[in-house]
């Protein structure tokens, strides 16, 4: 049956004014980064007075950027990849057999996820001062202390979705694998985690987006040298100027990454979101 | 909570002794028994590390008297008792004051970003139910705010909401003539809508997500049936879509909920370290008490505080919603 016309109606002018609510942040984003400083600097036009590519040169020596990117990129990268490759073992236990404390153990991962981020930055902050004042071991403000904080909120999503993914690989796969002698482990990397690698590659790839786009522990944990894009990105503004082409330009430039990869893979992120919510 | 997830560990030890006994089935059978603990582990131990010592040192923190002096030492700053609480909820004296103005503020910001959020991905997905030309392309497009790092969505929006340069005014005042003047949007009264449009514009995203989901997962025969009974497409959605989707909106909304009320990076690249009072978000201003004034025991209170009316939030709301299951099976 088709849907009545008052139905059409109210969907097209719905959706358009939502697409147009969603976009206008984007095109700003884009629009303010081709102009030059004086049309940024002035009241707001549509049209860019003229077009230049001027902001996308000039934002590598306004701050460092490119070290700030790289410390993202490794701060951001060894969070994801230690998450999960720590969460697929958990996931698998949790998803393949009945052990006294499974529930127990799942309700304080959920949990864990909804503390605020705020709850563990005192005193993560207060351990890792003093751990350095004993023993000289530098976790404040290093990238090794950064990664640690950012597993407050990857390792817990991480074992969560990858339970879901788990979950939906048949246990008769796996099952078999054992009956053909492969002890847990062969059938955990054999069967289990070469079926679910797009979950994998998923999960890795949120738990990537979410530290890339972390500002709490960022501003707090981290100095000079290990700064991350989160925090770098104030250095635009000075006292005497606020540089907005620049920060736009800078801001498309450390969104691309994610943006990209997100929707490249948003069929098995999303997969993975909702498996628990829905189920 | 400490003392039920180490009961797992516990558990497998006491398997991999068990597993040196002398006949080998039961060892086998033990060792199968053992295994999955085994597995867990590497993640025990970085729960143990991450959260859960972090979280007793807090709860200590929250009853010493903690401030720039002790930092070097925290061991050693001195008792408290109960003074940072006093303190934290004597709503008469400014620190009190300030905390509960803050926490209102927050219910109320979170309450109508949730509904909005709530209302906007619900509509979204249902409009977005059937397949239509484009519909792929739109899809993809409403996830971009989910996508974009907060930082830099959120920067976007303070560069709209400038006072001399940005679009908001100059839309509003220049274009349309809706205001006198062109309007301060990052301090003020007003600062509080600065904060409620931007966290629907990120938030909407994932509640569009999860209801797309659910609507899935109802049986196309149910709206084949009710369309052979003469239903119009609204009361199919409002007999069929809306109730089929209250499972899903259970956990949807309480996941919004969580989500909002701790979130901290909006405010803070909204408005940086201090917050307009009208936009006093708790968790900014629980860092503000513990990092701009330097008052990490005041701080650990309030963050106690936070966590136990968040249990009671959780606890309440699973209670009265499987309740409410319960209630709809009989």
């Amino acid at each position: 049956m088709a849907p009545p016309r008052s139905f059409l109606w109210t969907r097209r002018v719905f959706l358009t004014l939502l697409a147009g609510f969603v976009l206008l942040p984007v095109y700003v984003m884009i629009s303010s980064s081709l102009k030059p400083l004086a049309d940024v600097t002035g009241k707001f036009h549509w049209i860019p007075s003229e077009l230049t590519f001027q902001p996308y040169i000039d934002i590598w020596s306004t701050v460092p950027l490119a070290r700030y990117f790289v410390n993202s990129l490794i701060v951001a990268s060894a969070a994801a990849v230690c998450s999960v490759v720590i969460a697929v073992f958990s996931a698998y236990a949790v998803s393949r057999y009945d052990f006294r404390g499974k529930r127990v153990f799942t309700v304080t991962v959920l949990s864990t996820q909804m503390f605020p981020g705020i709850l563990f930055l005192l005193p993560l902050f207060l351990i890792y001062v003093n751990i350095g004042n004993a023993t000289g071991i530098a976790l404040f403000g290093s990238r090794g202390g950064l990664i640690l904080t950012y597993l407050t909120f990857s390792l817990p999503f991480s074992i969560w979705m990858l339970i879901g993914y788990f979950d939906s690989v048949p246990r008769d796969l796996d099952e078999a694998a054992l009956v053909d002698g492969c002890g847990p482990l062969g059938a955990l990397f054999r069967v289990v985690v070469p079926a679910a690698i797009p979950g994998i590659v998923a999960v890795t790839v949120y738990a990537f987006m979410t530290a890339w786009g972390e500002v709490l522990f960022a501003s707090v944990m981290t100095n000079d040298t290990t700064r991350t894009l989160a925090v770098g990105l104030q250095g635009y503004s000075t006292l005497y100027d606020v540089y907005w082409n620049q920060i736009m330009a800078a801001s498309l430039v450390v969104s691309v990454p994610v943006v990209a990869g997100f929707l490249l893979l948003q069929r098995y992120l999303v997969a993975g979101l909702t498996a628990g919510a829905v189920k | 909570m400490t003392s039920t997830v180490e009961l797992p560990v516990n558990k497998g030890e006491s398997g991999e002794t068990a597993a040196r006994g002398p006949r080998r089935r039961a060892a086998g059978r033990i060792r199968r028994v053992g295994l999955p603990y085994l597995l867990l582990l590497p993640a025990l131990i970085l729960e143990l590390l991450v959260h859960l010592v972090p979280m007793v040192i807090g709860i200590v923190m929250s009853f010493k008297e903690l401030t720039q002096f002790y930092i070097r030492d925290w061991g050693a700053a001195p008792w408290a008792g109960l003074d940072n609480f006093r303190v934290s909820v004597d709503f008469d004296a400014p620190v009190g004051e300030a905390l509960l103005h803050s926490f209102f503020v927050t219910i109320a910001f979170t309450l109508l970003s949730v509904g909005l959020c709530w209302l906007i991905g619900t509509t979204a997905a249902i409009c977005m139910q059937d397949t239509f030309r484009g519909r792929g392309l739109l899809r993809a497009l409403f996830l971009v705010p989910y996508a974009l790092p907060v930082y830099a969505a959120v920067i976007t929006w303070v560069f709209m909401f400038q006072h001399d340069n940005g679009l908001v005014n100059h839309v509003l005042h220049d274009q349309l003539g809706l205001t006198d003047k062109p309007s301060f949007w990052l301090i003020g009264d007003n600062s509080f809508i600065a904060l409620l449009v931007v966290s629907v514009w990120k938030g909407w995203p994932f509640a569009f997500l999860i209801v797309m989901a659910g609507l899935q997962n109802i049986p196309r025969e149910l709206y084949e049936a009710a369309a052979l009974d003469g239903a119009g497409m609204w009361q199919q959605i409002r007999r069929i879509t809306l109730p089929s989707l209250s499972a899903v909106n259970q956990v949807l909304i309480l996941v919004l909920f969580l989500w909002t009320f701790n979130d901290f990076n909006t405010p803070y690249v909204l408005f940086g370290k201090s917050a307009p009072e009208a936009a006093d978000l708790i968790s900014v201003h629980i860092y503000q008490a513990s990092f701009v004034t330097w008052n990490f025991g005041t701080g650990s209170a309030m963050s106690v505080l936070l966590l136990l009316f968040l249990l009671l939030v959780t606890g309440v709301y699973l209670a009265l919603t499987s309740r409410g299951r319960r209630a709809s099976r009989a």
